[in-house]
This record gives structure tokens, C-alpha cells and sequence, in this order.
């Protein structure tokens, strides 16, 4: 039987599941972005419906308990996450400062043509 | 200096919410240079709120409008890539804030026109005695890092007054876009094998420009986001 804990944790993983299944198919994210978020989310499924899996994950790396295993591990992702959507708004800072540059500089161009016609 | 015809200067003054001293820094920033033969001034008003473009145009200085504030760095490159379309021989940024003296462009260009650089960096710390004590601790900070992480000597990397040659501003390509940039600036040169010289240069610190200037607590986000750029 499964405690509340677990049930309150399947409910969320099958969620987030369907949440990743839904993404794929309205084509928002990629199939490899896809398959990367499917094997999180599987892994902690596995980890809440056997959580002796985790113990012996934990034992292998020589942490005392599963739950701890699962903390370091989680993590150790989020900050990798938190690192990579850094690196994603930087870039998505140099595109719109790019378009704000073409729009300054064709702007500008523009300005001088009318100044010549006027003159003409 | 013997003036060819093809010596074009683009002076580039990025700025940013200067409408109370823009129209007098556009006004001293002199029309001829010796040994050149257009002087080609343009403003780079990068998404000022108060009414800097304005003031620009009052001065009869022609004006390229970033919509939105995108940093220092953005702007100075929008001046990089006026500069080119415009085949500028030489290119010299010069502050919106007044921190600099008009007389010292012709200090700066010197060196490129001479082929002995291909950068020429204002330095403010060079000669000068007026140095606010914060700024130069800034300062010597930023030219710490900038040695650490690049093997570039300077004793101003932050410098506002800059000279580029032709070749500089073909080959400089720098991604930052606030004031992370000043030492790109050097990295893409020491990269490219660009000769870079220094300039003693006089720096006008007034209230305003002070105020206007790099605030100090900039330096903590300003390394960070260096930082960010070398892992990623």
C-alpha cells in the first residue's frame, strides 16, 4: 500500500508526465528535450513507488539514506537548470539587443535619406 | 599631419539620460582634426527616457535610437557597426557625461594614425592626480581581473575614450553589453595580435558625471556576468 506521501507525490510526477507528453506533441519542446524530462520524471517515479531503489542508489555512493541520495542529486541539477536558463536569457538578451541595433541603425539611415530628398 | 582625403573620423557618444548636458559635450567636441578629413559625430541614444534625442538634434547631431535601454556596451558596438558601414578610418568613443576633454581626441588618434596602434586607450590613471579614491580602487580592481583573465596590462580597461583603427573595428567582436565590455574590448585585441596603446588622458570629474558614471556596487553583477560568459 502506498502512504499519503506517495500518493501526493505520484499525483505530481504523473502530472508533470502528462505536462512533458502534452509540450512534445504541440511541438513547444523538442523530442530530446522531451526524452531528457520523461527520464527525470521516470526516475522519480521509480524513486517514490520503490523507495528502496533509492537506499540502495544511497548505499552504492555510500550516502547514508535514499532521501538524501534524491537532495543531492536534485540539487545538483537545479543549480545545472538555473545555470543553462542563465546562458538561455543571456542569449535571448543579445538577440533582442541585435534587433534593437537594426532597427536603430536602419532608423537612422532612413532619417538621412529623407534629410537628401528634402535638400533636393 | 599631412590630411588624405580618405581619413574619416567617427566620433561615437553613447548616452543615456543626458538631456541636461548632452547639447554642451556635443557643442565642444571639435569639428576638424588635424590630419583628417570629415569628422563624423554621432550620438547613440540608447533608450533615454528624459529628452537627450532632443538635445541631440538641437545640436544638429544625427542620432541612432536604441527603443529600449540595452547597456554601454550595446551601444558602443551600434557605433562599431555605424562606423563600419560608414568605412570610417578611425573610430573614437567619447562619453555623453562630460567626463571627457574634447582636447584629448586628438591625443587618442594620434597613435593610430601613426601605425603605432590599432587601439588607443584614454587613460585617466596614467597622469592623473583628481582620482576620486573609490573610482580608483574600482578601477585597479577591474584592471586586476582583466589581467588575471585576459594577460592584458592596463591601467585603465574601463576608460571611456577610445581610438580604433580600421583593422580594430573589423576585428573586434565583443558580446557584452553593459560595462563588462571595456575588457572584451582588450581581449578581442590582445586576440587578434592588435597593437594597443595608452594615452594619458585628462578625466572631468564633476558631480554629475560621477553620479553618472559606473556605480560602484556595478562591480559585483558586472563580474558575475563576466564570469558567466568565460564557464559558459
Amino acid at each position: 500500500m502506498f502512504t499519503a506521501i506517495q500518493i501526493f507525490l505520484l499525483a505530481v510526477v504523473i502530472f508533470a508526465i502528462s505536462r512533458v507528453y502534452l509540450r512534445l506533441k504541440e511541438g513547444v519542446i523538442t523530442s530530446r528535450m522531451a526524452f531528457f524530462w520523461f527520464l527525470i520524471w521516470i526516475a522519480a517515479l521509480v524513486g517514490v513507488t520503490l523507495p528502496a531503489t533509492t537506499t540502495r542508489i544511497a548505499e552504492f555512493f555510500g550516502v547514508g539514506r535514499g532521501v538524501d541520495i534524491i537532495v543531492y542529486i536534485s540539487l545538483a541539477l537545479l543549480f545545472y537548470l538555473v545555470f543553462r536558463i542563465y546562458v538561455m536569457i543571456e542569449d535571448l538578451r543579445h538577440q533582442i539587443t541585435y534587433l534593437i541595433r537594426e532597427i536603430g541603425l536602419s532608423g537612422s539611415s532612413k532619417i538621412r535619406k529623407n534629410r537628401k530628398r528634402s535638400k533636393k | 599631419m599631412p590630411v588624405t582625403k580618405e581619413v574619416k573620423v567617427v566620433i561615437v557618444v553613447p548616452a543615456f539620460n543626458e538631456s541636461s548636458v548632452i547639447y554642451n559635450v556635443l557643442k565642444s567636441i571639435p569639428k576638424k582634426i588635424k590630419g583628417t578629413s570629415l569628422v563624423d559625430v554621432v550620438v547613440v541614444n540608447d533608450g533615454s527616457s528624459d529628452n537627450t534625442q532632443s538635445e541631440v538634434r538641437r545640436a544638429g547631431i544625427p542620432v541612432i535610437n536604441h527603443v529600449i535601454n540595452r547597456g554601454l556596451g550595446a551601444a558602443i558596438r551600434t557605433g562599431i557597426e555605424y562606423a563600419r558601414k560608414k568605412k570610417a578610418a578611425i573610430m573614437v568613443t567619447f562619453d555623453g557625461d562630460g567626463q571627457h576633454d574634447p582636447s584629448d581626441i586628438e591625443k587618442i588618434i594620434r597613435p593610430v594614425f601613426q601605425k603605432k596602434a590599432d587601439l588607443v586607450i584614454g587613460s585617466r590613471f596614467k597622469k592623473s592626480k583628481n582620482v576620486p579614491l573609490d573610482r580608483f580602487f574600482l578601477n585597479w580592481f577591474a584592471n586586476v581581473v582583466t589581467f588575471l583573465f585576459y594577460g592584458v596590462v592596463t591601467t585603465d580597461s574601463q576608460s571611456g575614450l577610445r581610438a580604433f583603427s580600421k583593422k580594430a573595428l573589423n576585428l573586434i567582436d565583443f558580446k557584452g553589453e553593459r560595462m563588462d565590455f571595456s575588457s572584451e574590448i582588450l581581449l578581442e585585441a590582445k586576440k587578434n595580435k592588435l597593437k594597443i596603446a595608452e594615452v594619458p588622458i585628462r578625466a572631468i570629474y564633476t558631480e554629475y558625471s560621477r553620479k553618472k558614471g559606473q556605480k560602484n556596487l556595478n562591480a559585483i553583477p558586472t563580474f558575475s556576468r563576466f564570469l558567466v560568459r568565460l564557464l559558459r
